[in-house]
Order: C-alpha cells, then structure tokens, then sequence
C-alpha cells in the first residue's frame, strides 16, 4: 500500500480526454507521477499542457460532458480515487485533497459573507457547530495573516484585495488540515509583491502543518524555492521529471532547457531574453512524432516522424526526448563549465 | 463584454488579423519569467477553462468571413434552420398566396357572397349542404368570407407591421445609439438617462390611449400610425445595445485613423462605426419582428390595431374569439398560424444570436 | 440607501407629470370630445355640457386643474360611469386585476425557475430541450389565442372549470385566467433563469464550492441560485408594464371587471377623468415597483451599493 511505502499520492498513466466539436482533445496523456507525504512537487508548463487539467483530475472535478477522465489510477492513500463512488470522493475534497485556484478575484462567491464560506468546510467535514466554525473561521483568517481577522471575517469578498482574497482562499483551502494542498497558479493573477508574500505564506504554513503540496505554474521562477520535485509537462504529456536541484542544474530536454533560458537572469548584462519559437501546439491535432518537434532547436527527422521515448537518465530523472541522453550529457558540460553557476536561478525566489 | 465585438465585426482591412480562435492575435507577451504567455488565448483546453473547448470555438479558419462561418453555425442548428424554412414558407405563401388563390377558387379577403344562404360561417372542408368540400379549407367567417384568404391578408399585415416598425425602430435606435455612444461624456450620460426613464414607462398603455383617441380614421392612416406608435416603443434596447458596441469600437484604430484624416463626426458614425455593429442590430432586429407582431395583435385584438375590411392575425384572433364556443376554427386558424409564424421567429432569432455570437447566450 | 430611496420618490413625481401631460394631452387633441362620441348635439345642449365639464376654459386652466387634481391623487368623478368617482372605482377594480397578476407572477415565478434550474443543471438533456421548446411556445403563443384555446379544451369541451367570470379569491374561475396570464411569464422566466444558472455554474467559484466537497444539490442551492436568479430579478420591473398589458387582454377574455376592462371603456368612451386616474395609477406602481426591484437588488447582490 502506498499509504506504507510513504507516498500520498500516487498517478498512474492518467488519460483525461475532452469531446469538442473539433475532435477527442487529449487535455492529458498518459502521465504518470509520486508525490511523498510532506513533499512538494511542482508541475510546470505552458497554458495547454494539461497541468490544470491533471489537478482538476485528481478530485474529480473535471466537467463532464465534455470532458472524461479515460483511464488511469490516482491512489490517494491507497486508494485509488477513480474507483470511489461520488460520495465518497466528496469527503476526500476539501477535507483531505483541497485546492487553491488561480483567480481569486472570481474563485469566492461574491454573494456569500467569508465568514459562511469558511464555516461551510467545517461544518460540513468535521461537524463543527456554527459558533465553532465561526471561530474556527477566525483562526484560519488570523493564521494566514488577515489582521484584524475578527472584524472582518463577516466581509464580503469585494470588500477585499486580490491579494486578501487569496489568502482567505488558502484559509478555506487550510481549514480542515487536509493532507494533500493543490495550489494551482496561485500568484498569478496577483501583483509581483504580493506574488512573493502568498509563496512565503504556503511555505511556511507547509513546514507547520507538514501538508504535501502540489504546486502548478507556468513560471519556473516561482517553483525554483518552493518544491522538491518538478514535472514539466508539454502538449498533456510529461516531458521531463526530476528532483528541483537536478532539473536547474542539469535539464534532460530541450524543451525545460528552453524554459530556463527564457527565466530572467539578473546577472547578464545583455537584456535580450531568449524565447522559445513558435506556439504550443493545438492538442487536438498533434503531429505524429514529438509534438514539440516543431519548436525544437535540437529537432532532427526522427522527431517528426516518431513519438519520443521516455529514457530514464538517473532513477530519479526522466525525459521524453530522442536525444535525452545526449542533452543531458551537454547540460552536465555546461555545469561544468560554468562552475555552478544555475545556483543563481536556485536563489531567484 | 470587452471582447464580445471580436467576435461580432465584420473583419476589415485596419483591424487585426484574426487568429485560429478568432481573436485578434496580439503579440506575445513576455511575463516576469519570460514564460511566453498570450493573454486572451489559451488553446482548446487550458488551464481548466472548459468553456473554451465547449463552445468549439477552434473552428474559426484564418481567412474566411465571419458571416460564412456564422451561417455554417446556423446551419447546424436545427431549430434555427427550422425556423428559417417555416418564416420563409409562410412569407412566401402570404406574398403569393392571395393571388393564385382569387384564381383557384376565386375569393378574397373582402369577399363576401350575396346569396344570404352563404353569409354565414362554415367549418372547414365543409360545403353549405354539409358535405365535404376544397372550397374552404379553413371555413368562413361569421359574414361567409373564406378564412384562408383572410389569414393571408392579416399575415401580410401583420409580418409587414412587424417588418416596418421594426425598421422604424432600427433608424431611430441605431442613431441615437451611435450618437450617445460615439460623442460619450455629459451627452451620453443625458441621452441615456432619458433611455432608462422611458423604460420604466408602461408605454403600451400610452399607446392604446393614442390609438384610441387618433385611430379608426380610415383603415390605411391606422396602419400607419401603429408602425410609428410600435416603432415608437421598440426602440429602446437597439440603442442600448448600438450604445454598447460603438463605445468599444470607438477607440480602435481605424477610427483614430478616419479621425486623423479628418473625416466628420457623422461619417465617423454612419460609414465607419454602425457596419460594424450588424451582428448584434441584425440579431437584435430578429428578436424585435416577432415583439412588435405580438404588439400589433395585442392592440388589434382590443380593437384599436388594424381595422375591418383589412385584417391581421390579431384582429382575426379578436373575431373568432366572440364566437369560440360556436365556430372555434374562427379563432384556430389565424391563432395558430400566427403561433407559428412567432415560434419560428423566436427560433431564427435565438439560433442567429448563437452563430453570430456565441458568448451572448441571453434571452 | 436612504438618500437613494428619497431620491428615487422624488424623480416619481415629474415622471408622472409627464405620462399623465403626455396623455390629457392626446385626449385634448384629438378630435371631438367626449360628448360628441356618437351623436350630434344640439349647440344649446353643447354649450351647457361645455360649462358643465369646464371645457369654455382656457386650456392652461383646464391643464393646471387637471395637474393639481393629479397631484392630490383626487381624479374626480367618471364621465361614463356617472356619480362614481374614480378612486371608487379604482378601489373596486384593482383587487380583481392585482389578485390575478399576483397568482400569475407567483406561478410563473414558482414553475420557470424550478424549470430553468433543471433545465440548466441538465443542459442538452432531453428535458432541457423540452422544456425549453415549451418555453418558446409560450412565449409565442399569445395570450389572447391561449385563453380561449383553454376556455375551449376544459371548459367547453371537458366541462372541468368554469369558462368566465370573476368569482372572488380563492375561486376556482381563478385558474383558467391565471394559467393565461402566466404562461409567457413562466417562459420567460425559465430561459432567464437557465441563462443565468449557465452562466453561473461555469463560475470559478462554484468551481470552488465543489472542491469543498459539497454536495451538487447545495452546490446550486446555497451558492449558484443566488447569482443564477439575478437576470429574473432585474427583469421583475419590465414584467410588471407587461403584466399590465396581458390582464387587460385576460380580463376582456373571461370578463372580470378588473383595472383593464375600466381603463379600455374608459378609452373606448374618452372617459377623461377615469383615463388619466388609471394611467397615473398604474405609472406610480410601475415606478414604485422598479424602485423595490432596485432595492431587492441591492440586498441580494452585496457588491451593489447607492
């Protein structure tokens, strides 16, 4: 049981399909993934890699129609949440698994006081009464540093700012002391200084309640400090996965290397950014071979003519690349010769 | 709203090329990471946002006209394209009906037969000895004139009073839309204020007063004074909404563009920003039709809308309800029909706001 | 909210003046005069009904006269209907014609939103697409060919339920009238209500409600209803000028001496002084009720303030 072996979460070759009038659009494609209790994993990757789509799959809150969860395990404390009926993945959302999401400005019910929205949670998962929850409402607002939390925790949410209303989102997600916090783009509707403040507010509210994180962004930046592992996902697939300090230092893909190219580096003088060329592609028609072939510096004509394997460069990194090893052998030359320098990008956050 | 007129403009040279979503493409914007980001559009599904894969938006094709893709839309809709074809047949059978029925069996709306045996009203399909009978398919009325030749004139009527006072409407309700949107400012703020305290007038019974105090001069100038009593009254909303679409067109480019070239004010709104709001004003003109056709039959079944010997299908409704009881198909047919007519209206002007926009999904 | 309110009030007297103006002034200039409705009269008798209605006055006094009765609400006697002054006759009228609104407006109310709720939490169900036809054809059936279509199927065929006549409340002539008036209503209200509750349930916050873990059923009932019925709120005030419209129609149909019936006699006979009492009337109660409706507005949706 992975309850036993000390993962709380476990993702097996998940496939989470949407029906759209174009076509089956393979949101997510085969992904497979371990989160250790008290970890923190990041997933990073464009709009329309399907990592929202893997999170919003996890407690089973994908729409459906049109969209359908088509194969696959997630084993949350061994069990696997596929199989559980409704009822039972109800008692596991909020309570267990709960979810921070990206737009707090539209995330809380603009016709609901906070006060009710937080009761809400414990009232209905550890049977709080009202005069409980209220207070237990208070706690949280308090915790996650609203001050004068009593005075405004019968607010309602417009009365508040982007970045408050973020952390009364992370007070409800808090609530119920849930084992599993799935924080997806948290920061990135808010400011850039309050940006900073929400991450160093999950992190040390994490270190305090042990909870396991899975953080979701677009902006390696933000996961840099924050997570032990990262996977990068590409077109609903995985493409590259490896412990934080591994992936910065030595990236296995051209695609993660494009990525950190593309992070600002305070210490080059030469403003010019690198970006990546071209776009994510439309998942709904993907090409046979690499679907990121057509962007793709080191892209030669297998790359277009097959899918990629997925070649495991330690135990702990994987790449889904024809020439995974040959990239992570220059990554591991330019470490080199650079003299370890990728602790710049470490200490961005 | 702020990217409702992307997808509603007939796309023209000055704007923005639209990309496969049907957006205008802006460039890629570059966040604090240098995470490529293009902010209004994600692909089919991303980041959750289901709606955009629901709506099938992807399949906008780089070139071709909004107008053909809407009409593919509509196409596919089955109420619509259902009620395209009934408002097309019954158009077409109240256009050309009368004639060829004078032909066929000889009656008209006004005709009324001398011999007193005949002036009464019979069933359909029933000939005066009781028998069965093409003669009248959907009876007489109470003075033996043939009700299908009666229902077609008051269909002619009434899709004309529709047709008409709608039309009144749309000159009165895109001007001073355009106008209020386009100067902006104290005048919009006036303008528009007088649009909100005429809404929460009951004008329709202003309008019975002034049918009943100036109508029933003569069957013609009545007719007249519903168009303009009807368009009077409807053209409310189009301005709201022409208000609405020239506010965020206003600040485009093409226009700062005629503005610098020195072209007028009036130009401005009547050549440059009114093309522009078609979508919506012909969508919005589609739902009106059937608003004013419901009016018109309100006010001639109280009697102060179209008058004798013309007929529309509210004054004909208005005839066979006094005799309900007796001659139920007095009030059936032209009832019924006109159910018809609205119905399919209604569908072609729901189906025709979806094609041309699939975000403004309201009644 | 106070300031609102009285501000609100305040501009309702103008208003009036205009609709009130607007329609003793169609009156007046329209040809004829009440007395000349249907026969010649003898310039004798003209003169003495002249100075009996005030009519050998300069327009302005009779204008001003007409304001300041308005005003005081006192809107005199009726032509037609002599001796019955016509606050008697608005107090007479207006339960018949209020009751029939109220039950209609309920029902509409009661029935279109629980069927565009289910239509909406079933979108693309068979039931959605059935009851949003029968929504269509409610709106496009007019009242005036539905009411008597009942009248003819229960009344004159199946004998269930009386055809016409008022009989007080509750009575069960009441159904037939109610079902007639209602049924647009309901329509409209169960296509709002399931716009409005699409709209809603793609909301990012009732995203955020079902990763609490709570139910569907108090997912829509405790957060999604609120935001969902807010287009059947604001269009409350539209209904009630078309509520206005439709008893007139239904009370000519199954004959109930309601507002309606008195105000198209009224205009049938140019009966001045029970016109303008009506259309004063109903203006201050559509502008009164707008008013409410703006106020439940701001209660129910925090984020509105005055």
């Amino acid at each position: 049981m992975s309850s036993r072996n000390g993962n709380i979460l476990e993702v097996r070759d998940l496939r989470t399909y949407f029906q759209t009038e174009d076509g089956s659009v393979k949101a997510v494609d085969g992904i497979d993934f371990v989160l250790k209790r008290g970890e923190t994993l990041g997933i990073v990757g464009e709009s329309g890699s399907g990592k929202s789509v893997t999170n919003l799959s996890i407690i089973r809150l994908i729409p459906d129609p049109p969209g359908k969860i088509v194969s696959g395990e997630i084993i949350f404390d061994g069990q696997d949440i596929l199989l559980l009926p409704t009822e039972e993945v109800r008692k596991i959302r909020g309570k267990r698994i709960a979810m921070i999401f990206q737009d707090p400005m539209t995330s809380l019910n603009p016709f609901m006081r906070i006060s009710k929205q937080l009761m809400e949670l414990t009232e209905l998962h550890l049977g709080y009464t009202k005069d409980q929850a209220y207070e237990h409402a208070i706690k949280m607002l308090d915790m996650v540093g609203i001050p004068d939390a009593r005075a405004r925790v019968d607010s309602y949410p417009h009365e508040f700012s982007g970045g408050m209303r973020q952390r009364v989102m992370i007070a409800m997600a808090l609530s119920c002391q849930p084992e599993l916090l799935i924080a997806d783009e948290p920061t990135t509707a808010l400011d850039v200084t309050i940006q900073a403040q929400i991450l160093e507010l999950i992190k040390s509210l994490k270190q305090e309640t042990g909870t396991s994180v899975i953080l979701i962004t677009h902006d390696l930046g933000v996961v840099a400090g924050m997570t032990d592992h990262i996977i990068v996902m590409y077109a609903g697939k995985v493409f590259e996965q490896a412990r934080t300090r591994e992936l910065f230092a030595t990236p296995g893909n051209p695609y993660t290397k494009g990525l950190l190219r593309s992070v600002p580096d305070p210490t080059s003088e030469h403003g010019a950014l690198y970006q990546i060329p071209g776009l994510p592609p439309d998942v709904a028609h993907l090409p046979p071979g690499c679907p990121f072939a057509a962007r793709c510096e080191r892209a030669e004509d297998i790359c277009r003519k097959e899918f990629p394997p997925f070649v495991a460069l330690t135990p702990d990194h994987h790449s889904l690349c024809h020439f995974a090893e040959e990239v992570y052998a220059t990554s591991q030359r330019e470490l080199s010769a650079r003299g370890g320098r990728q602790e710049q990008v470490l200490d961005l956050e | 709203m702020n990217d409702e007129h992307d997808i509603l403009d007939e796309p023209s040279p000055v704007e923005p090329a639209l990309d496969n979503l049907g957006q205008p493409t802006k460039p890629p914007v570059r966040t604090r990471a240098g995470d490529i980001t293009r902010p209004t559009n994600e692909l089919a599904v991303g980041e959750g946002d289901v709606r955009t894969a629901e709506r099938g938006e992807g399949e906008y094709i780089v070139g071709t006209s909004l107008w053909r893709d809407a009409w593919k839309r509509l196409l596919k809709n089955k109420l619509a394209v259902f009620g395209l074809v009934v408002v097309v047949i019954i158009t077409v059978t109240c256009l050309l009906g009368p004639p060829i029925l004078k032909a066929i069996t000889g009656f008209d709306y006004a005709y009324i037969p001398s011999d007193s045996a005949l002036t009464k009203s019979f069933p359909p399909f029933t000939a005066p000895d009781g028998s069965f009978s093409w003669l009248h398919p959907m009876g007489t009325d109470n003075a033996g004139r043939d009700i299908l030749a009666r229902v077609l004139l008051g269909g002619r009527i009434s899709l004309m009073v529709g047709i008409i006072s709608t039309i009144v409407s749309l000159i009165i309700g895109v001007s001073y839309g355009a106008t209020a949107g386009y100067l902006g400012g104290k005048v919009d703020d006036v303008m528009m204020r007088i649009v909100d305290v005429l809404y929460s007038l009951p004008y329709i019974i202003l309008v019975v007063v002034l049918l009943a105090m100036f109508g029933g001069k003569s069957p013609l100038s009545q007719l007249v004074l519903l168009f303009i009593a009807l368009g009077a009254i409807s053209w409310l909303t189009m301005a709201r909404i022409v208000r609405g679409q020239v506010i965020s067109l206003k600040n485009q480019e093409f226009v700062t563009a005629a503005r610098a070239t020195g072209v007028s004010t009036g130009k401005i709104i009547f050549r440059h920003l009114v093309p522009n709001t078609l979508g919506p004003v012909i969508v919005y003109a589609t739902l009106t039709i059937p608003q004013v056709m419901l009016s018109e039959a309100f006010l001639s079944f109280l009697g102060f809308g179209v008058q004798a010997p013309l007929a529309s299908w509210g004054s004909l409704a208005n005839d066979g309800v006094q005799n309900i009881a007796i001659f139920p198909w007095q009030l059936i047919f032209p009832g019924v029909t006109m159910a018809l007519a609205l119905f399919s209206l209604n569908f072609l002007g729901d189906g025709l706001r979806d094609a041309l926009d699939p975000q403004m999904r309201k009644v | 909210m106070l300031r609102f309110i009285v501000r609100r009030l305040i501009i309702t007297v103008p208003m009036v003046i205009i609709v009130v103006s607007l329609t003793w002034g169609l009156i007046r200039l329209a040809p004829g005069n009440f007395y000349t409705g249907e026969k010649r009269i003898p310039p004798a008798i003209e003169q003495n009904l002249r100075e009996k209605y005030g009519l050998n006055k300069p327009w302005y006094v009779q204008y001003g006269k007409m304001l300041k009765n308005t005003l005081m609400l006192d809107f005199g006697t009726s032509l037609k209907y002599e001796g019955q002054s016509v606050g008697s006759i608005l107090a007479r009228s207006l339960p018949v014609s209020a009751t029939l609104g109220l039950l209609a407006y309920l029902l509409a109310l009661v029935v279109g939103v629980t069927a565009g709720t289910l239509a909406a939490l079933k979108q693309n169900s068979r039931l959605d697409y059935a009851s949003m036809a029968l929504a269509m054809l409610g709106i496009s059936l007019p009242n005036f060919v539905l009411g008597p279509l009942l009248v003819l199927i229960f009344s004159l065929s199946l004998f269930w339920l009386p055809p016409t006549r008022w009989g007080g409340f509750p009575s069960v002539n009441l159904i037939l009238p109610v079902l007639t008036l209602s049924a647009v209503y309901m329509a409209y209200i169960a296509r709002l209500t399931r716009s409005g509750m699409l709209e809603v349930l793609r909301a990012d916050y009732i995203r955020t409600a079902r990763a609490k873990g709570l139910s569907e059923r108090e997912v829509v009932l405790r957060h999604a209803l609120r935001g969902g019925l807010m287009p059947v709120v604001s269009y409350t005030g539209p209904a009630l000028a078309f509520l206005i419209a439709g008893t007139v129609v239904v009370e000519r149909i199954f004959v109930y001496p309601g507002l309606g019936t008195y105000f198209l006699n009224a205009c049938l006979n140019r009966d001045e002084p029970l016109i303008i009492g009506i259309v004063a009337f109903i203006s201050i109660s559509v502008l009164i009720f707008n008013l409410l409706v703006d106020i439940a507005y701001g209660f129910i949706d925090p984020r509105i303030r005055y």
